[in-house]
């Protein structure tokens, strides 16, 4: 298989406009990726797909990441008077780095026994703009693994045929491999409840003092209405 | 009252059929979950025109338990026992996959012992796996019981195996990171080689059996075609990839494991009907059974695990990864981001049975209703793998 500058280079000069970036994987599996732009991501995939050299004809992987924002600290030396000397003084700035939604393709050649070529698009950002191009016009094995992506992670996937709900129900309202997801407080009652179910438990269920007795359970309740 | 007397000529008419009374009329059908030829908790949404399937939506989603996100909350080792519960057939396959994504993500080397044990229960895996393929496809065909019990039969000589090995008949939990977790001793590779020495007698009665049966050629030969074409654009791989002739093995093509020290054959289909599919198990075991009679002999002593991997406190570098295995349904891959911590950022299992089932629809249009239980018996799903 050609490198990856050098596929990059192929689609940038067969796809007028594209822009694609390389993001380098740091780790031993020497997997690196191409950076799609959301814009021109069908062509370049048609490209990957069509020309001989690559033919890309089998999309094997399809699935979403979820980057949260992130809060980078950068410190950098400034020269600073203090007490009428000069001195170097450490000062940190923060930037936020907004979050976003990838998805990510793993592409293999079943005519020339090539692969894996990694693909990856991203969306703006993680709350209003969550539009990607989809893919399965050119590899169908993206339909039920794009509408997957679309149930766990949000991301809307512009012309999909059928982007529905495919794992949870139809009426789920919210996006459950999200990072910052938040599993719905679905309290069930058990007989022995300890450590954090006991907690919820007081949370749940009023104190019962006429029932269980004893100025232990006021005190327990102190607890139980200070968490409400 | 008079009781109207049918003519001859009335009762010489071809009967109405189904089709043609409701021509023109769709008649929606809820086919599933809880149907035993579904596989599990499978539901097919059935538009049909008199017999004819016209439309078809599967719906999914009854075992989903959201696999991906438990694997994302526990750490990389926590995960290995629950992939077993993924394909709860092949849970050495399923093993090995994992296993070998987080090899390729951390970087870590596996000694030539443990590579032989992995073949040789990959290999087992499959043959149980097919085996008991065929039984479940003809117990959906009409043929009750017997031959799944003639499968099941043999699957559990190997399951009995697995059992002694690590100490659970399906939920094996074998493989570690640069390993294995138990060391086979010389009696029990004696017995998998007599088990392998007679699992060919199996497959030449079960063959005789089935193969040739005139109900089974009349019930597969020509249902649910599918071009090589399709197949390859929808990303189907393993036995229903190769019964459409396309020559796409990754025990060949990625050499994955100790693969490329053995010789056997990749089987392929001319057809890509159901009744090449049903074939390509049958000629894939006997694949299978070549590899290990390779396998058992050859079986190097020396150490199960890389003693440079440290199991407790686990923490791969960053990075990502994705490592794919020929697992008996397809390719079983797993795809792995870490970001330094002792828990996977990203955890994905891409499963075979779940993208084979894309096509489902376009195999099923245009045949009858009991067709579509052959196609979807064919295509050998497990719902614990597709719900997730």
């Amino acid at each position: 298989m050609e490198s990856l500058e050098q596929i990059k280079n192929r689609a940038e000069l067969a796809v007028r406009g594209a822009k694609i970036g390389i993001v380098i994987n740091p780790g031993p599996s020497q997997q690196s990726t191409l950076l799609i732009d959301n814009e021109h991501a069908v062509a370049v995939a048609t490209f990957l797909r069509d020309h001989p050299a690559l033919s890309f004809d089998f999309c094997s992987n399809a699935t979403g990441v979820d980057w949260l924002d992130r809060v980078v600290k950068k410190t950098t030396k400034v020269k600073q008077i203090v007490d009428g000397v000069e001195k170097e003084v450490d000062q940190t700035t923060e930037e936020k780095v907004p979050g976003y939604l990838e998805a990510v393709y793993h592409l293999y050649s079943m005519k020339l026994k090539h692969g894996p070529l990694i693909i990856r698009m991203r969306t703006a950002n993680r709350t209003d703009d969550v539009r990607l191009r989809s893919l399965t016009p050119v590899w169908r094995s993206a339909e039920l693994q794009e509408r997957e992506i679309f149930d766990l992670y949000g991301i809307h996937f512009d012309g999909h045929p059928d982007l529905r709900r495919i794992l949870m129900w139809d009426e789920f309202k919210d996006h459950p491999m999200r990072k910052d997801y938040e599993q719905p407080d679905d309290f069930e009652w058990e007989p022995t409840p300890h450590d954090e179910v006991l907690e919820r438990a007081k949370e749940h269920y009023a104190p019962r003092p006429q029932l269980d007795g004893g100025e232990n359970i006021t005190s327990h309740s102190d607890v139980a209405t200070k968490g409400r | 009252m008079s009781a109207t007397v049918e003519t001859i000529e009335a009762m010489e008419r071809p009967p109405v059929t189904m089709s043609s009374r409701l021509d023109g009329e769709l008649l929606e059908v809820s086919m599933g979950p809880q149907h035993p030829s579904t596989h599990g908790v499978f539901r097919m949404n059935v538009a049909l025109e008199g017999e004819i399937v016209r439309k078809l939506k599967p719906v999914f989603g009854y075992l989903h338990r959201n696999h991906e996100q438990i694997g994302e909350n526990t750490t990389y080792l926590g995960s290995m026992p629950y992939t077993d519960r993924l394909d709860y057939f092949c849970s050495m396959t399923n093993n090995w996959a994992y296993a070998l994504s987080v090899e390729k993500l951390a970087g870590i080397e596996v000694p030539e012992r443990a590579e032989y044990l992995r073949v040789i229960l990959a290999e087992l895996t499959r043959l149980q796996n097919h085996a008991s393929l065929l039984g479940f496809l003809l117990s959906d065909m009409g043929a009750w019981g017997t031959p799944l019990m003639y499968a099941f039969r043999e699957r559990e000589k190997i399951l009995d195996l697995f059992e002694s090995l690590s100490g659970s008949r399906m939920m094996c939990d074998y493989m570690r990171f640069g390993g294995c977790r138990a060391d086979a001793d010389d009696a029990w590779l004696a017995r998998a080689k007599q088990i392998v020495d007679r699992f060919p007698k199996f497959l030449d009665e079960f063959e005789a059996l089935i193969l040739q049966n005139e109900i089974v050629i009349a019930r597969t030969q020509n249902v649910g075609k599918l071009s090589p074409e399709l197949a390859i654009s929808s990303g189907i791989t393993g036995p229903m990839l190769r019964a459409c002739g396309v020559n796409y093995d990754i025990r060949k093509v990625d050499g994955y494991g100790i693969y490329p020290r053995f010789k056997f054959r990749v089987p392929l289909g001319d057809h890509g009907d159901t009744y090449d599919r049903l074939m390509m198990r049958a000629l894939e075991m006997r694949e299978s059974v070549e590899i290990l009679k390779q396998a058992l002999p050859q079986i190097p002593a020396g150490p199960i695990v890389n003693p440079k991997v440290k199991l407790r406190a686990f923490r791969p570098p960053v990075g990502e990864a994705y490592g794919r295995i020929e697992a008996p349904k397809g390719e079983l891959g797993f795809y792995l981001i870490s970001d330094g911590g002792p828990n996977p950022y990203r955890y994905r299992v891409r499963p075979p049975s779940f993208i084979n089932l894309t096509i489902l629809e376009d195999m099923c249009l245009g045949h009858v209703v009991a067709d579509v239980m052959v196609i979807l018996g064919s295509i050998d799903i497990v719902m614990g793998e597709v719900d997730r």
